[in-house]
């Protein structure tokens, strides 16, 4: 085989691990990324989308925190207007999580049948952290 | 001031737009005066920005809070050192902060470019000149004009966020910044040679500085990044393969490439189209990042605004894309390779397939950074991938990649002989394979940190060879000591020993990236004087006795501290402390949200992390995450080896290595070399 023809093969067989990767990770980590009424219309529908990994993007509903402090547990209701359910969450929340008013999470977890969503994650999005701050302080 | 500053981006707008007209109509026409004027416009460019820049930090700096920019990123109670880099804090001014740096460097580049490249210069004045126009455009047409002034003046700002209040966040965007901008110089030389058929090794040498440069500012920029996040965000890592920290990464896997693949037209003539589309892919990324970072098309942690300017992005990207391919299609069978691949053992082979796996990397980023906008388009459905995806694809690619960083440097050029194999690799295979068994015996059962640090033991062997071979040549032929043989060997063939301190740099981070495998966090809840325990990888026993909480005023905020009595093994450690802090402004009123400042005790073994997590009901009874991480404090090591190893290369002056002829001195390894420099 001559040298071109051998770094082909090479090259290809590179090529193919690095899809082969990218496809069996997407396949394997891959999480439907949600709003609240696409959730709940998906379990409705499909009743295999309980307890498997998710993520929901949603607002939180103010005035829905409750923290246990002392068990480091936090409980509240996410919404995006139209449907709405509980998330509970137990580990750290970040410093963005507040109960200003409408902060946006993502919560990656699973949704129980009893409506509850329990999550493993909570991200107070800051898709806004650095600027919409100030634009909304100059809305006000 | 923002009537000068207004004024300046106008005219600077004006002069971009004409030094890229004539620039490139002059030679169409035939017009060298024309050509000639480009340049010109370039110089002029560059002192309007200037003038727009200092306009800028003057309204900063005397508080003109009837500027909206002012106001919104500054307040009185402002440490001063912030207050000058607010200047790069929000979208507005790091718009204008790229004019300025792209149009300097623009400048730069006519100024020291040699006059044997002459006649590239009007192109590469024009290029320059079409990206700032599309800044300057942006700017001005997009919203985003930084003079904005509003209708009342407020007594004071709204304040800079607090997690941009740290001295990582001052450098941190700017080296970016300096990094992505510095690309634009690269790719308008490419674009230079395309467009006046100059296609031969020429702009290769032009550019050679400007790479080098743009990749450490990269270099730098991301593990500034990666500092900012393990101090500021409070989760204990460094890299999330967020979009944003995404984006930067990119570029710098492809200039990577690049600066290897180079190496291979220079020396042998191939590679040319391959080299011309890593410059344009390049340049596209460092755009393309730029448009992730601004647009807020994805959720990203670190997203910094949703605003229109992103559709000028995703325009100009589309438009200079097409450009540049375009160009380059057309000058196709121009760009012929000289010789063919003669052998898989050679460096040449090493080198594509380190190539081909950098741009397999860089593919697998931007499809799982993309994945969501892509799966809702085509499926309907917005799929997201994580951390778990982008680990388990680049961990394999990443492992590949570090073995060629030693299989690269030392491998014959053309084709390698047995005797080259032998003489160049029995000693690093078995260091890395003795260090890999002895790694298994003590116990790490972990398949990819034997795999990583048995690698980079492979690498650490041929970088030692090297040094030790260079010094012992040194040593012998002029009876030098040790040291300074080290110093001449690195002063001398500053292009060479720099690239392998770059790559004792990365091998550095390899060893630390696979630390973190062996990560623990525990997250407790503990009363003044009670006492919790972790256990290391390194089998030690951390203690941490809780020491209550102390309330004070800073400059700026309100802290809460929580201290914890540290002790490793029983032996005292001292106190680590953990902060809570709420932000005011100068009346007192709090600002932002409340911001957490990390304990962080750093070790040459494993740092420990504490995060204050607040208390429980007002009492003093509180919350605290702690990490043990394993070997972080080796990426900034690594982060700094690279650095040196970047400047090094490009470290002026020096003799340049006489290039001998091809084969026959490679094969004999150093002592040639050496001597055909010497001689």
């Amino acid at each position: 085989m001559s040298p071109r023809n051998k770094f082909l093969l090479g090259a290809g067989i590179i090529i193919a691990s690095v899809i082969f990767l990218i496809a069996s990770g997407v396949k394997e980590t891959g999480v439907y990324f949600l709003t609240p009424s696409e959730l709940v219309n998906k379990v409705e529908a499909d009743p295999t989308f309980y307890d498997v990994g998710i993520k929901v993007g949603a607002k939180v509903v103010p005035g829905s925190i409750r923290r246990d402090d002392a068990a480091r547990r936090v409980d509240f209701a996410v919404s995006d207007g139209s449907r709405q359910f509980d998330v509970t969450y137990v580990g750290i929340v970040p410093d963005t999580f507040t109960d200003a008013n409408d902060i946006e999470v993502i919560v990656e977890g699973k949704y129980g049948r009893d409506g509850i969503f329990r999550a493993t994650e909570v991200l107070a999005k800051c898709g806004s952290r650095y600027e919409a701050e100030y634009e909304k302080s100059k809305k006000a | 001031m923002t009537l000068l500053g207004q004024f300046a981006l106008w005219l600077g707008l004006m002069t971009a737009v004409w030094g890229a007209v004539v620039g490139f109509g002059g030679r169409w026409k035939d017009r060298p005066d024309l050509a000639r004027t480009t340049i010109g416009s370039s110089y002029a460019l560059a002192v309007a920005m200037i003038v727009a820049s200092l306009a800028l930090w003057k309204g900063l700096v005397g508080h003109d809070f009837n500027i909206e920019y002012v106001w919104a990123y500054t307040s009185r109670n402002l440490p001063g050192a912030y207050v000058f880099t607010a200047f790069w804090a929000g979208q507005k001014g790091s718009l204008l902060f790229w004019c300025l740096v792209l149009s300097v460097f623009g400048a730069l580049a006519q100024a020291v470019t040699s006059r044997r490249h002459e006649e590239l210069m009007p192109y590469v004045a024009a290029v320059v000149n079409t990206v700032a126009a599309f800044f300057l455009v942006t700017m001005i047409f997009g919203g985003a004009n930084p003079f904005e002034r509003m209708a009342v003046t407020p007594p004071d700002g709204n304040g800079l966020n607090p997690q941009l209040q740290n001295p990582g966040m001052v450098i941190h965007p700017p080296m970016l910044y300096l990094g992505y901008i510095s690309i634009t110089i690269p790719f308008a030389f490419a674009m230079a040679a395309l467009m006046s058929g100059k296609l031969d090794t020429g702009w290769l040498h032009a550019i050679r500085k400007w790479t080098l440069l743009s990749w450490l500012f990269l270099s730098i920029g991301i593990t500034l990044g990666m500092w900012w996040a393990y101090v500021e965000l409070g989760w204990g890592g460094y890299w999330a393969w967020d979009p944003v920290e995404n984006a930067s990464f990119l570029p710098w896997l492809t200039m990577t490439a690049f600066l290897h693949s180079v190496m291979i037209q220079e020396k042998r003539g191939m590679l040319k189209r391959w080299n011309m589309s890593l410059v344009i892919v390049t340049f596209l990324l460092s755009i393309f990042g730029t448009f992730i970072t601004r647009s807020g098309v994805i959720a990203s942690v670190h997203s910094f605004a949703q605003s229109n300017v992103g559709y000028f992005f995703l325009a100009f990207l589309v438009a200079a894309g097409s450009a540049a391919f375009i160009l380059l299609y057309l000058r196709w069978p121009r760009l012929e390779p000289e010789a063919k691949l003669e052998s898989m053992a050679s460096r040449e082979a090493a080198f594509l397939f380190n190539n081909l796996i950098l741009v397999g990397i860089a593919f697998s980023v931007l499809w799982g950074t993309l994945f969501p906008i892509l799966s809702e388009a085509v499926r309907g459905v917005k799929i997201t991938v994580g951390p778990p995806f982008f680990n388990r694809v680049n961990v394999p690619l990443g492992l590949l990649l570090l073995l060629l960083t030693g299989i690269g440097p030392l491998i014959a050029w053309r084709k390698a002989s047995t005797a080259n194999l032998r003489r160049q690799f029995i000693v690093p295979v078995v260091t890395g394979a003795f260090v890999a068994l002895l790694l298994a015996v003590i116990g790490v059962r972990d398949v990819y940190a034997l795999m990583t640090w048995g690698l980079a033991a492979f690498v650490l062997g041929t970088v030692a060879q090297e040094f030790y071979r260079g010094i012992r040549a040194r040593h012998r032929m002029f009876a030098e000591s040790a040291p300074i043989a080290l110093l001449r060997l690195i002063g001398r063939n500053r292009r060479r020993y720099g690239g392998y301190l770059v790559h004792l740099g990365v091998l550095v981070y390899f060893v630390a990236f696979a630390g973190s495998i062996f990560k623990v966090t525990k997250e407790v809840t503990l009363v003044p004087g009670e006492k919790v325990e972790i256990k290391s990888p390194f089998g030690h026993t951390w203690s941490f006795t809780f020491l209550g909480i102390s309330q004070y005023e800073a400059l700026n905020r309100q802290v809460s501290s929580a201290s914890l009595e540290v002790r490793k093994d029983g032996k005292a450690g001292g106190v680590l402390t953990s902060e809570k802090r709420q932000h005011v402004n100068s009346f007192g009123e709090p600002t932002f949200q409340p911001s957490t400042e990390v304990g962080i005790r750093s070790g040459l073994r494993e740092d420990i992390y504490v995060v204050y997590a607040g208390s429980v009901g007002g009492t003093e009874r509180s919350n605290f995450a702690i990490t043990i991480n394993p070997l972080v404090w080796w990426v900034w090591a690594g982060g700094v080896i690279l650095v040196i190893g970047g400047l090094t290369t490009m470290w002026p002056g020096g003799r340049a290595t006489v290039p001998v002829a091809a084969g026959s001195s490679a094969q004999a390894g150093f002592e040639a070399r050496l001597i055909g420099t010497e001689a």
